[in-house]
């Protein structure tokens, strides 16, 4: 099973980004599961959202305590959030920063991508959780084609193509 | 069958829409809300005939549907928590006048203090208001149990309401695969509500009229008959569901997991079941004893499943204070006839939403082996 933590900002986007990835998941093939941190969902207050994909069945109901991957939409958070509690040995902790991996000092396998430059450009907005995913395609979670499907059903219109643009700019840019 | 993976609330919408309820009202209380949400949208874009009647209260939603329950249609209404609480005195005359209405319970713990998250002290609450109590252990369960509750609730000899307890957030706000059944089957399976009586002007009769000192036992003894015959259809309906739709839960009453060999059980109902089941699957002589129809309460069922083992450890996610847990009350009561009794403890757990992880499964089995007979154990408590 990969269990998948998105930290991020309430506002950011990180719950319907944990969402998106399950249904993508499981348009691979895959059983899924995605579900938010209850209830304290305050526009800019730390916010979690979890997403687990599995061959088989998924029963735990638990939140997610030891991610495979961690998802950081918001860099400032690292300072007041233990993003990286828990997190397995060899496991990927993905930011959202202009900056190099080896500036964070984390646990884990870190990997950048400066996802607000990127949703700039693609979106005029500063909404990185579509770019993320493009980055978490890159890294094998999911496939790119399962997430552009869903997030063109997610997002309509012109909208849903400049997210797809984002999420495909990101899965380029990510250096494996 | 169609596979969506979509939040919970929104399949079990979507099934509520297929059993063609003829009126629906309810009032917005989290996290209930959803499941309403897309009930009135479902409307309002007619891809169901039905009518969606706003209120100001939870307790006019029920007035509203029992109403139009009375008046010979199908209704539902969904509410958590205090709302369910503010439904009470009405969740009586229900029952009292044998309408068949069914509602879906976003179960939330009960304020103060104020509290959003998950536990089963609403719906626990509501225990002997002569309702059905169904807990879901997960979305497609608690979408299967929809059209169930209806069918056993509706039943001629039956006419009782229903409540399908489904775990607040953990199942109502969670993305997970679910296959929906449809329209088709539904139909076949569940026919339209025809009760026998109906308030109608043509026909008057009056619901739920005086009873004095000498008729009104009658009118209770009934409705304990009708609970009885609720079990039959309980068992039999699930049965038929699982040759008609293909998915079926233990016997209906109550599902077991690993009791094969189980010198441990645990009792449990609802979503925290999903996880004693990952938990039991790494343990030895461990098995798992799942309630899923809570009223009317299967004590045969649960004596022959739990007869063999040597303890058991019985879950309650809500509390009679002053006491003990109530399911752990009643399981050990139907255990009482057997002339070897296991050892039987009791643990409080999750109260207020409280997160339950894997860890948190062993450590209980390793306390409830130390535990002495009827010890109630307040569990992960931080005194």
């Amino acid at each position: 099973m990969l269990e998948i933590r998105f930290h991020g900002r309430g506002g950011q986007g990180s719950v319907t980004a944990a969402e998106i990835l399950a249904i993508g998941a499981f348009r691979d093939g895959k059983y899924s599961q995605a579900f938010p941190s209850f209830g304290v969902e305050r526009r800019g207050a730390p916010v979690q959202a979890f997403c687990r994909i599995d061959e088989k069945l998924i029963r735990l109901r638990c939140q997610i305590y030891e991610p495979d991957v961690v998802v950081v939409q918001d860099a400032t958070l690292i300072s007041d959030v233990d993003v990286t509690a828990g997190l397995k040995r060899d496991g990927i902790v993905l930011i959202n920063s202009a900056k190099t991996p080896e500036e964070f000092h984390l646990d884990g396998l870190v990997k950048t991508v400066d996802a607000t430059r990127l949703a700039l450009e693609s979106l005029g907005r500063p909404i990185v959780n579509t770019v993320m995913l493009g980055a978490l395609a890159k890294l094998g979670i999911v496939s790119l084609d399962s997430i552009v499907e869903v997030v063109g059903m997610r997002f309509k219109g012109e909208l849903g193509e400049k997210n797809i643009a984002a999420v495909k700019k990101a899965f380029e840019e990510l250096p494996i | 069958m169609k596979y969506i993976v979509q939040e919970g609330s929104h399949s079990i919408a979507e099934v509520i829409a297929l059993c063609r309820p003829g009126l629906i009202s309810a009032f917005p209380i989290t996290p209930q809300t959803h499941i309403v949400e897309k009930l009135a949208e479902l409307v309002s874009n007619g891809k169901i005939d039905a009518e969606f009647v706003n209120v100001e209260s939870e307790h006019s939603a029920i007035s509203v549907i029992t109403g139009a329950e009375a008046c010979g249609m199908r209704t539902f209404s969904a509410t958590s928590s205090q709302g369910l609480a503010l439904m009470h005195e009405v969740l009586h005359a229900v029952s009292g006048m044998r309408l068949p209405l069914v509602m879906v319970i976003a179960n939330r713990a009960l304020s103060a203090p104020l509290n959003i998250w998950n536990d089963h002290s609403d719906s626990m609450a509501q225990r002997d208001t002569s309702w059905l109590q169904f807990y879901a252990e997960s979305v497609q369960e608690a979408v299967d149990l929809i059209a169930q509750a209806y069918r056993v609730a509706e039943s001629r000899d039956v006419m009782l309401p229903g409540m399908i307890c489904v775990d607040g957030y953990v199942l109502t706000h969670i993305y997970e695969p679910v296959l929906i059944p449809e329209q088709e089957k539904i139909d076949a399976f569940l026919p339209p509500y025809r009760p026998e009586y109906i308030l109608d002007p043509e026909r008057p009769m009056t619901f739920g009229a005086y009873a004095t000192p000498n008729d009104y036992m009658e009118f209770k003894w009934e409705q304990q008959k009708a609970m009885g015959n609720a079990k039959r259809h309980i068992v039999q309906i699930n049965t038929e569901y699982r040759e008609l739709i293909g998915r079926g839960y233990g016997n209906g009453l109550i599902e077991l997991y690993h009791m094969e060999n189980a010198r441990i059980a645990i009792v449990a109902m609802g979503s925290i079941c999903g996880t004693l089941k990952e938990a039991i699957d790494r343990m030895e002589d461990v098995g798992l004893v799942r309630i899923r129809a809570y009223r009317p309460f299967p004590a045969e069922e649960l004596r022959d499943a739990l007869r063999d083992t040597e303890t058991i450890a019985v879950i309650d996610r809500a509390f009679s204070y002053g006491y003990e847990g109530p399911v752990f009350s009643e399981v050990r009561s139907a255990l009482y006839t057997l002339k070897e009794r296991p050892l039987m403890c009791n643990f409080i757990v999750g109260l207020g939403g409280r997160d339950t992880r894997v860890g948190d499964i062993f450590e209980l089995v390793k306390k409830a082996k130390e535990s002495s007979e009827g010890e109630v154990t307040w569990f992960n408590l931080k005194v």
